[in-house]
């Protein structure tokens, strides 16, 4: 994973910035510039609110190289609450815990560390919604 | 455009080729599907693969595969379209020929998966998913399917145990072919019990890393006509495409690629899912039949699954899936798979599939889908009177 890959995608990676479009109003994430739901050009960034719920999840026992660190993790497709859907690892909570249609927020935390030598890559993770509260 | 015919079919055993290397598994193919033709000279090769660069360190595969397979001079280039690939270059092929620019062209699928260690296979397999926004976060190839299927299971109301027909359908097939990798049967029982790959997926609901080959040779249908081999006309020839990611699409739950993609075919057709003898489907997971079982409009929404808990799977069934044992036990060698599929139903529709023979078969289907449905590739191919 090279530095200006990551750089370039550090508004959606640390703060969900995807877009919104003027004409039909949907929101977008990830950006592209260009409406899913209307086709009109969208450039105006939208930032999300990081909330969300589970709409699908899995464990991976078997990870791709430069994941073996952190399995078995859990991931899940969220539905955020401003409509699209974005995937991502989840956080913070036993995979026996996971149900669909469970409330979650957004987080940031380490994805991928790229050895010794190499940069430590952060994005966004998801974990259930007010786990700050319920800890302390 | 012209009607173009299959003339002639070859494939290798699917399998852990460990004594051959990724240039010389398509030689084989390619020669007995040539033999099978009766025809010496080609115009162009087209080459499906999609993981030889990752996996065997080796890109520029057109020439490289002409080259060993006693081509050297042709025109040749690699298609790649994820695990749909094989099938992509088939639909380059058929264009090629079918628009009067070729006459007689070879398609190769050819895939080499078993030199690179585990991890290694699982990140290169993720590279048919979304690379910034799926395979980033860690997602493995089984891990997308395995939300699709969770989500399958829960929208529909099915358990794990419902997808065991998949699997035990593709194993006893594929116990009569001996092109097949897994020549043995299983049974619904064990289902319950195999390892698990990525929850709720497990081995039985897997199709299994592997090398493979396979060739087709293609010509006008009038030129087919003179040939002593039955000629197969395509009928049909599409490619449907979608969002890579799952989470841009409409509908997780419906494959719109797939839709799209056997519209269109059963438009150029002029036939439906009714008139369809027998379905080569992708199932590289148990999910992923049941999406495109709905998806070719077999079943509804849901319905998929039901079809297969119904016995109307089977060679006898209504709607005869995976004959020769699908990527579940032929094997799923990625950039292959697709030429493997359209070999088998040639086999078919000649009337030499044995003991998996689907009576009076006419008119048969394929259909190769690269990633989780972002490319779908539909072919129906016809029995020449």
């Amino acid at each position: 994973m090279t530095v200006p890959r990551n750089w370039r995608l550090q508004q959606q990676r640390y703060r969900l910035v995807g877009e919104v479009c003027e004409r039909c109003g949907a929101r977008i994430f990830p950006p592209r510039d260009l409406c899913p739901e209307c086709e009109a050009p969208a450039k105006t960034p939208f930032a999300f609110s990081g909330r969300g719920e589970v709409y699908s999840y899995s464990t991976i026992y078997h990870p791709p190289r430069g994941f073996e660190e952190f399995a078995p993790y859990t991931v899940a497709l969220v539905k955020l609450e401003e409509g699209p859907m974005l995937t991502a690892q989840l956080t913070d909570v036993d995979a026996d815990q996971v149900q669909i249609g469970m409330p979650v927020e957004m987080v940031t935390r380490r994805v991928q560390s790229c050895g010794e030598e190499g940069a430590i890559i952060y994005g966004y993770k998801f974990r259930p919604s007010g786990f700050h509260q319920s800890q302390t | 455009m012209r009607d173009v015919a299959i003339i002639g079919v070859g494939q290798i055993e699917v399998g852990e080729h460990w004594d051959t290397s990724l240039r010389h598994l398509a030689l084989g193919p390619v020669q007995a599907a040539q033999a099978d033709a009766g025809v010496a000279q080609a115009d162009a090769l087209y080459v499906g693969n999609m993981l030889s660069g990752e996996l065997a360190g080796q890109e520029h595969l057109g020439a490289l595969v002409a080259d060993f397979a006693g081509l050297r001079g042709i025109e040749a280039i690699k298609i790649e379209a994820a695990c749909g690939s094989g099938a992509a270059a088939l639909r380059v092929g058929y264009i090629a020929v079918a628009g009067g620019l070729a006459d007689v062209v070879i398609v190769a699928g050819v895939e080499k998966m078993t030199d690179m260690l585990g991890h290694d296979t699982t990140a290169a397999l993720a590279l048919a998913a979304d690379g910034d926004y799926e395979a980033f976060l860690g997602l493995s190839f089984v891990a997308v399917n395995a939300l699709l299927m969770r989500r399958y299971m829960h929208e529909h109301g099915y358990s794990h145990q419902d997808f065991a027909p998949f699997a035990v359908n593709a194993h006893k097939n594929a116990v009569n072919n001996p092109y097949a990798m897994f020549r043995f049967p299983v049974k619904a029982e064990r289902f319950a019990t195999a390892k698990m790959i990525c929850d709720p997926i497990n081995l039985l609901d897997s199709s299994p890393i592997c090398d493979g080959a396979a060739a087709v040779v293609l010509a006008p249908a009038d030129m087919a006509r003179s040939l002593n081999t039955a000629p197969i006309r395509i009928a049909a020839s599409a490619v449907g495409t979608d969002s890579l990611a799952v989470h841009d699409r409409r509908d997780p739950m419906v494959l719109d690629g797939a839709i799209i993609s056997t519209r269109r075919a059963y438009e150029q057709a002029g036939v439906g899912p009714k008139d369809i003898d027998l379905f080569e489907l992708h199932d590289a997971f148990s999910v992923m039949a049941a999406l495109s079982l709905e998806g070719a409009g077999f079943a509804e929404k849901g319905q998929g699954l039901r079809l297969a808990l119904d016995g109307e799977i089977g060679i006898d069934g209504r709607v005869p899936v995976t004959t020769m044992g699908g990527l579940k036990a032929r094997g799923h060698p990625v950039g292959a798979t697709g030429i493997y599929q359209i070999v088998e139903v040639v086999q078919q529709l000649r009337g030499l599939a044995g003991k998996n023979q689907v009576k009076d078969a006419r008119l048969g289907m394929a259909q190769n889908i690269g990633g989780s449905g972002a490319t779908v590739v539909t072919h129906i191919l016809e029995r020449m009177e």
